[in-house]
């Protein structure tokens, strides 16, 4: 379950665990959490938690409420954002297990009207056995992975560290009007050729560069050898022709 | 009339790179112009099951209802749309009844994404987060909304289009066939065009890869749509494939009127159809 933890001046004075679906931060008493201090508006800010995500508002409070230094309205709350208030700091805390997240990062499971309410209320009760009420048929026949699932990363920079160890490569014409141009390959698809005369696609993948043909009677030929439907993995140094000129594919340093 | 020639049509399928069995399901029967995508949930084969009902039932009852009707006169967007949403409460009751019936399939359900290509239109229908995109010229745009609680996160501007890449909440959808003894069917026509590409996929495509990407790879392998459809696939697994990857391509190769005679004509004033 998600918390806060407040603190001032370095100084952690309590952990605040986000039990209610929508908790409000101000400096009257009948907010949720009450922060005494001048500088907090009567009814400063509200954070409403629905399953494992949280966002906070701001109730448009009078100096206004920062996250990690910048003001927000509206906010996405991310494990280790810090709220500021004034001289005071809530650390936003949201520890997902790493083996269940990943586990059920892909499982998709429906949710009907009137289920939200009820699941949030489970994740906030004390963890027994049958739980999850609305969506417990989905969930209960699943069997536990068996293997170990890959390190949880969202997709977008999944793609990056893959490609980080892959060198640079090029491609540099040899023949034809174009002698000496070069093409750097950062593209994960870099397509070669004329459109409806001869395509072949170069595809930059977490192991390599790919050629494959794409359209055309004729098949790119690499080092003399004509290519089949099949992808073939470029060597540096590979020569290759395509729609009659020659260029050179090597790995840049 | 046959459809064959004017679509061109690539599917792709892949269990992908962590799971071991394959609940998505897909079904392409270009002559009718139909094609049908599912991915199916529920515990040990279930989700299988599931989406293997609907693209079975679905393509079976579409294909004949449009063969039926193609002998006679041609449909309009109003009939296809009714028909689209029968077959697909149908399909709804008999996944529903068999959940039902069996324990071993209780719970289980599936979204659903189909695309029906009638008269140089088109018609969607769709349940849940597969989707269907389209690239026109060098527009590429979604075409389905999801129902999903992320989307509606997003209607209601709780959260904003970056966050949601980082929300935890992708994974559940607000609709589903079969998970209920009722289901609400969404349904829309469009107008096609000659040189339009359409993808139908499971979220096992668009949450590993970004549509940035995705609309890349159709434009540069538009060319050979089943190259394509495997390039799609494979950068799904380059990025994790942490689910399973189902793909449809269908390219508009020429314009498809549906042949109106004096007979169908005067049948479609009279009201008989």
């Amino acid at each position: 379950m998600a918390k806060l933890i407040l603190s001032m001046d370095g100084l952690m004075l309590k952990e605040i665990p986000l039990t209610k679906e929508r908790m409000t931060i101000g400096r009257k008493p009948q907010n949720d959490i009450q922060i005494d201090n001048l500088a907090i508006s009567g009814e400063h800010a509200a954070i409403v938690t629905i399953l494992n995500d949280s966002f906070l508002e701001d109730l448009g409070s009078t100096n206004g409420t920062c996250v990690n230094g910048q003001q927000v309205s509206k906010h996405f709350l991310q494990n280790g954002d810090v709220i500021e208030l004034g001289k005071y700091r809530l650390k936003y805390v949201n520890e997902v297990p790493q083996q269940a997240a990943s586990a059920d990062f892909e499982k998709t499971m429906v949710l009907r009207p009137g289920d939200m309410l009820k699941k949030a209320a489970d994740q906030g009760a004390p963890k027994t056995v049958d739980t999850q009420v609305g969506v417990k048929d989905m969930l209960a026949p699943t069997p536990a992975p068996v293997a170990p699932p890959p390190a949880p990363a969202p997709a977008v920079t999944a793609a990056a560290p893959a490609d980080a160890a892959l060198p640079l490569a090029a491609i540099q014409v040899l023949t034809g009007a174009n002698t000496g141009k070069e093409l750097v390959l950062t593209k994960t698809l870099t397509t070669l050729g004329k459109p409806g005369v001869q395509v072949a696609v170069i595809a930059r993948r977490p192991h390599g560069y790919f050629i494959t043909h794409v359209e055309g009677a004729q098949f790119p030929v690499v080092n003399g050898k004509p290519l089949d439907a099949q992808a073939h993995q470029l060597s540096d140094h590979d020569v290759i022709e395509l729609a009659g000129v020659k260029m050179e594919f090597f790995v840049k340093s | 009339m046959d459809l064959s020639q004017a679509l061109e049509v690539a599917t792709r399928s892949d269990p992908g790179m962590v799971r071991t069995n394959n609940e998505d399901s897909v079904l392409a029967d270009p002559v009718h112009g139909v094609v049908i995508l599912a991915d199916g949930m529920g515990g040990y084969n279930a989700g299988e099951v599931a989406s293997g009902m609907a693209t079975a039932l679905l393509g079976t009852e579409l294909s004949r209802a449009i063969e039926v009707a193609d002998g006679v006169a041609s449909l309009d967007m109003a009939d296809l749309r009714d028909l689209l949403n029968d077959e697909i409460t149908r399909a709804n009751g008999a996944i529903h009844q068999a959940s039902v019936s069996h324990p071993q399939y209780s719970g289980m359900g599936t979204t659903l994404v189909t695309g029906v290509f009638h008269d140089n239109r088109m018609s969607v229908a769709h349940i849940g987060d597969s989707r269907m995109y389209r690239l026109r010229g060098e527009e590429f745009s979604q075409v389905t909304r999801d129902h999903s609680f992320l989307q509606e996160q997003i209607d209601a501007g709780i959260i904003s289009r970056e966050d949601a890449r980082h929300a935890q909440n992708k994974n559940l959808v607000t609709r589903a066939l079969g998970v209920d003894a009722r289901v609400e069917v969404e349904i829309h026509d469009y107008e096609v065009e000659p040189g339009d590409i359409y993808l139908l996929c499971s979220d096992g495509l668009n949450d590993m890869v970004d549509d940035d990407e995705i609309s890349m790879t159709l434009q540069a392998l538009g060319a050979n749509l089943e190259l394509c459809a495997m390039q799609l696939v494979q950068m799904a697994n380059d990025n994790g494939g942490r689910d399973n990857v189902s793909v449809i391509l269908v390219k508009i190769r020429k314009p498809f009127p549906s042949p109106r005679g004096w007979f169908s004509r005067i049948l479609g004033r009279a009201g008989i159809k």
